[in-house]
């Protein structure tokens, strides 16, 4: 498995330059370095002379790829390209373009994220297998087709109406929780029951009928009739022989998404006001801030990567008929 | 399985029932239980300052922070208007003389054209302390404890509460004259570096001073050893600015935080090798004289302003304008400020759950968003905004101000159509210019919170004029004392005079299509522009839009490459030279990268300006600026759109309120009923938890039929 594990992370290097190279060339396309240096300075009473100061001090004044006046290697690492992706690869993010710290601001800024993805994927697994597995347990009955409607109808609904909604019902009319907002320690708590809720809750319908889809397939299958065949409840086939064989396509959906976690929620987090680095990289786009953009596109493709490897894994851990090679 | 459903019921129940017991200001409060008796304005932030280096500094967002913190010489009176500067850390308003180029004094009535320069001194109070701060502390020796940190000293450094020492000093006017060189410093980057080098002498020169002791050390430069020729420290209260030529508009910089003061003991602390990795630096820490200091600096999460212990003190206004004694503004009069011990800002990025928070009394100040519109105003018979009765059952106030703001429909007087100065052109702008019916745009799109626009000068600036007198008679008429936009017929007319009868180009017989450059995109903006386009079409213009980026945008305005745009400009200060310049030929953007984006060129009003611009406001003033609103109406380069009138809500515990566009600095004035607060957050939030109890019974009551079906299957018969 050491192999296996060294040669992806060995394939992921290629993959990573490719992904800088290609947000590299698609942010430089929208934006030039003179846009960024008006967006930081202000277009009011900007001189021409100190976008040129601004670029030269931020390393922006050189070419984007290739440096004609420089000869050999130099060529290469005398650019913007060089200059600024090389050292993402051992994790220096450097500074922002206004001059903050990026890996300080990660690291403060992971911590609501998580706050927020964790309870919401764990509560909301616990829920919708629970639910999945009702169902499936009453498949073909009433509480099935109601179930689906239901499902159906919770997938159409915008995730923007459950935010609002939810604010709007929870927090305004009946006073149960703030409407947004955040705090540390403890004191977050309060802050984070409306948004998980939410979470929870729009996740319910997509999730549900997946994994609905999931068990009825293995209930379908030779074991199943086995087991029953030998007297066990259906308690016990459901929960102990069904819902273990339906984990693997469960894992591949969950543990892809496990490292992105703290990659955090856009919507939520700007609708809540929770300072996490969806929002983060959000405003870094508004902003032009060209550092920050390319160190989350780089922290999202590594832990999407990671998330992969550790599919793969975990496909071995639940099923032992796996092997990596 | 039934029993222990109930019993998680009742769990949750008890939960509830505890939360609610436990919290006097009930469950939704979003600040911490022990603060709401406590002097504290709450108000918000909806994205992280950018600076707060007040020589970077050049936004509304961030002064909302910095002003309260730092003590230009001047500043605005709160109460008095058209709007007025008044000493701030100056003992009184700075002393002008004018010298000719042998440095010899001139008269104060002399002819701008013979002074080389403006020498203005500036006097400040003694006994002005700084906020304490660790830049400040000294050893018993009489050595900075914090000047020469070693890596090891800053090992468990994280923030600025982690030096344990920390002093202040006495304000002097060396300060003000260090951060006037740091606004020149080439690697500071000041916004207005650009503009004030061409006003204080020896600015320009600074620069590449400044570059060349940096290329000789890299260490940090002691802008006290680097003179500027402009500006001069006379002692420890005063010191004098030199300006190129007559510039009254000068003095109203020197009440923006680019002219606080900066103890150069602060600048050699945030200097040090290490200091920036860990945010520590003026724009993390600001370190001021005001009647606040950044205590908390979160702007993931909350900045928090408290009393700075070691202000100087300051009274509230003993004047107002007639009616402020009325609105129980003038009730605080003489008494110190300021009257609020803290202010939290939050972050909250959306308008909405900052209305429902204002409307819970988790926030003591709105303003009145889209959305928000129709349940915070109501149109009375007379057609004037009210507040509707649910705001005025909560007692809340609203104050309106009409901004020092203009919006405006740019033509590009370069383009060979819609541009020049022929009368074809002119009479073509004048028909659009009634056309596009800025009347009905601003009772659709902004629920009437706007004036239409008759010149280049907002309310409140020197120069406006109310009634007939001011309006654009081009557009206009005055009928039965108010005012009336011309006639479609009217406009149509004048097109057909332009030669595009029907909107048909007489001489080439093609229809003529014009193109209007945005950055309007998207469904919200879909509306607007289809209104946009239908303006136009009233004369049989055909319009077409084409929505870009904002890069490229500003792209096509620096090149000149557009034909109609539309943009807004808020007055710096309130001064009729901040609105004109915008038309002024010198400064065209395709000419010289200036700010005059209509490249709009004509020689009597470029002539009227450079008289205008250094004269003090005075009947002669008025008669120039009323010659140069005759001109640019005529000329018409842009469609006079609107001036944004903004309204504001406040809960009635909050005082001292009156919408002051200018002045930045207001909060040390605010105070606060905190117990009445209290009390009304209390009767407003009680939590409603019957909802709850009744979805848990539902669900009960809906897994019953489940049980028993599961049952039945359990104990059925297999085949």
């Amino acid at each position: 498995m050491s192999a296996y594990i060294i040669r992806r992370m060995l394939y992921a290097i290629p993959i990573l330059i490719g992904i800088n190279l290609i947000t590299f060339v698609l942010f430089f396309v929208v934006n030039s370095p003179d846009d960024m240096a008006l967006m930081q300075l202000g277009s009011k009473h900007t001189t021409e002379l100190q976008i040129e100061d601004w670029k030269r001090e931020r390393g922006y004044h050189l070419p984007l790829l290739y440096n004609a006046e420089q000869s050999g290697l130099a060529a290469v690492t005398e650019t913007i390209f060089y200059q600024k992706s090389a050292k993402l690869f051992v994790f220096d993010f450097g500074s922002s373009d206004s001059g903050r710290d990026i890996g300080y601001d990660i690291s403060q800024r992971m911590w609501p994220s998580l706050a927020l993805a964790i309870p919401t994927l764990l509560v909301g697994l616990l829920v919708t297998i629970t639910l999945a597995l009702t169902i499936a347990f009453f498949r073909g009955t009433y509480i099935d087709y109601w179930a689906v409607i239901i499902c159906v109808a919770l997938i159409s609904i915008s995730s923007l109406f459950y935010i609002i909604g939810g604010q709007f019902l929870i927090g305004k009319l009946l006073k149960i929780v703030p409407i947004s907002g955040f705090d540390t320690g403890l004191h977050a708590l309060k802050f984070m029951i409306l948004p998980v809720l939410i979470g929870i809750v729009g996740g319910i319908g997509s999730n549900t009928r997946w994994y609905r889809t999931i068990f009825l397939e293995e209930i379908n299958k030779d074991y199943v009739r086995t087991a029953r065949s030998k007297g066990l409840s259906e308690q016990m086939v459901l929960f102990k022989h069904v819902l273990r064989n339906a984990l693997i396509p469960i894992l591949t959906g969950v543990v892809v998404v496990l490292p992105l976690l703290f990659m955090g929620s856009l919507l939520t987090e700007n609708f809540f006001g929770i300072p996490g680095l969806g929002s983060y990289t959000i405003d870094a786009i508004n902003r032009q801030d060209f550092a920050i953009v390319r160190a989350m596109v780089f922290l999202g493709s590594v832990l999407y990567i990671i998330g992969l490897v550790l599919t793969d894994i975990s496909y071995t851990l639940v099923d032992p008929r796996i092997r990596l090679s | 399985m039934t029993v222990r459903k109930i019993s998680l019921a009742l769990c949750c129940t008890g939960f509830f029932a505890f939360l609610v017991a436990c919290s006097d200001q009930g469950l939704n409060n979003p600040y911490r239980d022990n603060d709401s008796a406590s002097s504290i304005i709450y108000s918000s932030f909806s994205e992280r300052p950018k600076e707060l280096d007040p020589v970077k500094s050049y936004n509304a967002g961030e002064y909302e922070f910095i002003a309260q913190i730092y003590e230009p010489p001047l500043q605005y009176h709160f109460l008095k208007r058209p709007y007025q500067l008044v000493p701030l850390a100056a003992t009184r308003m700075p002393e002008k003389q004018f010298f000719d180029a042998t440095g010899a004094l001139l008269p104060e009535d002399v002819d701008p054209k013979q002074v080389a320069y403006t020498e203005y001194t500036v006097t400040i109070q003694s006994g002005i302390r700084y906020q304490p701060h660790p830049a400040f502390s000294k050893d018993a020796a009489g050595e900075f404890h914090y000047h020469q940190l070693t890596p090891a000293d800053l090992q468990n450094i994280n923030k600025l509460a982690d030096f344990e020492s920390v002093a202040s000093r006495i304000l002097t006017a060396e300060d003000y004259v260090y951060q006037i060189k740091r606004l020149a410093h080439p690697n500071l980057h000041s916004p207005l570096a650009g503009l004030l080098s061409n006003y204080i002498r020896g600015f320009k020169d600074y620069r590449s001073d400044v570059l060349t002791q940096l290329d000789r050390q890299e260490t940090w430069l002691d802008l006290r050893q680097i003179a500027m020729s402009g500006v001069e420290v006379l002692d420890q209260q005063r010191y004098q600015i030199r300006v190129e030529g007559v510039y009254p508009q000068f003095i109203y910089w020197l009440s923006m935080p680019f002219f606080a003061p900066i103890p150069w003991e602060a600048d050699r602390f945030y200097s040090q090798q290490g200091m920036a990795e860990r945010n520590i630096s003026f724009d993390w820490y600001p370190v001021g004289t005001g009647p606040y200091m950044l205590t908390e600096n979160n702007p993931n999460l909350r900045m928090v302003l408290s009393k700075n212990p070691n202000f100087h003190g300051e009274l509230y206004p003993t004047e107002g304008e007639p009616g402020d004694a009325e609105r129980g503004l003038l009730q605080d009069a003489g008494k110190p400020l300021p009257f609020v011990d803290r202010i939290e800002f939050s972050l909250e990025k959306e308008s909405i759950p900052y209305w429902n928070k204002f409307l819970q009394g988790y926030y003591d100040t709105s303003g009145i968003s889209s959305d928000s519109f129709d349940q915070s105003v109501e149109l009375n018979s007379r057609g004037e905004f009210g507040l509707s009765d649910e705001m005025i059952e909560r007692d809340i106030k609203m104050s309106s101000a009409v901004a020092t703001s203009l919006y405006y429909l740019g033509f590009n007087m370069l383009d060979p159509v819609i541009g020049g100065d022929s009368e074809r052109a002119r009479l073509l702008r004048r028909a659009i210019s009634i056309a596009v019916d800025y009347d009905e745009f601003i009772s659709i799109f902004r629920n009437g919170r706007g004036e239409p626009a008759q010149g280049p000068i907002p309310p409140g600036i020197f120069g406006f004029e109310e009634g007939q007198a001011g309006i654009n008679p081009y557009v206009y008429d005055w009928q039965k004392g108010s005012l009336k936009r011309k006639s479609i017929q009217q406009a149509k007319q004048i097109l057909t005079d332009a030669g595009y009868a029907n909107g048909i180009d007489q001489e080439s017989g093609k229809p003529l299509i014009l193109y209007f450059d945005t950055v309007s995109r998207g469904a919200d903006s879909k509306a607007l522009l289809n209104w946009m386009v239908k303006q136009f079409a009233k004369l049989d213009i055909q319009l077409v839009i084409r929505t870009t980026d904002g890069n490229r945008f500003m792209d096509k305005l620096d090149k000149g490459t557009f034909q109609i745009y539309q943009l807004g400009w808020n007055a710096d200060y309130p001064d009729p030279e901040n609105f004109f310049f915008l038309l002024y030929g010198p400064n065209s953007m395709a000419l010289s990268k200036g700010q005059n984006y209509s490249n709009y060129q004509n020689p009597n009003y470029d002539r009227l300006f450079d008289k205008m611009k250094a004269m003090e406001n005075s009947p002669e003033r008025l008669r120039i600026i009323r010659e140069m609103n005759a001109i640019v109406r005529a000329d018409a380069p842009w469609v006079w759109s609107f001036y944004p009138k903004q309204y504001s809500l406040n809960h009635a515990w909050y005082q001292n309120v009156k919408p002051n566009l200018m002045a930045n600095n207001t909060f040390k004035y605010r105070r606060v009923d905190a117990a009445k607060r209290a009390q009304m957050r209390k009767e407003w939030n009680d939590a409603v938890l019957w909802p709850v109890y009744a979805l848990f019974l539902l669900l009960l009551l809906s897994i019953v039929p489940a049980i028993i079906s599961y049952r039945k299957r359990e104990l059925a018969r297999g085949l």
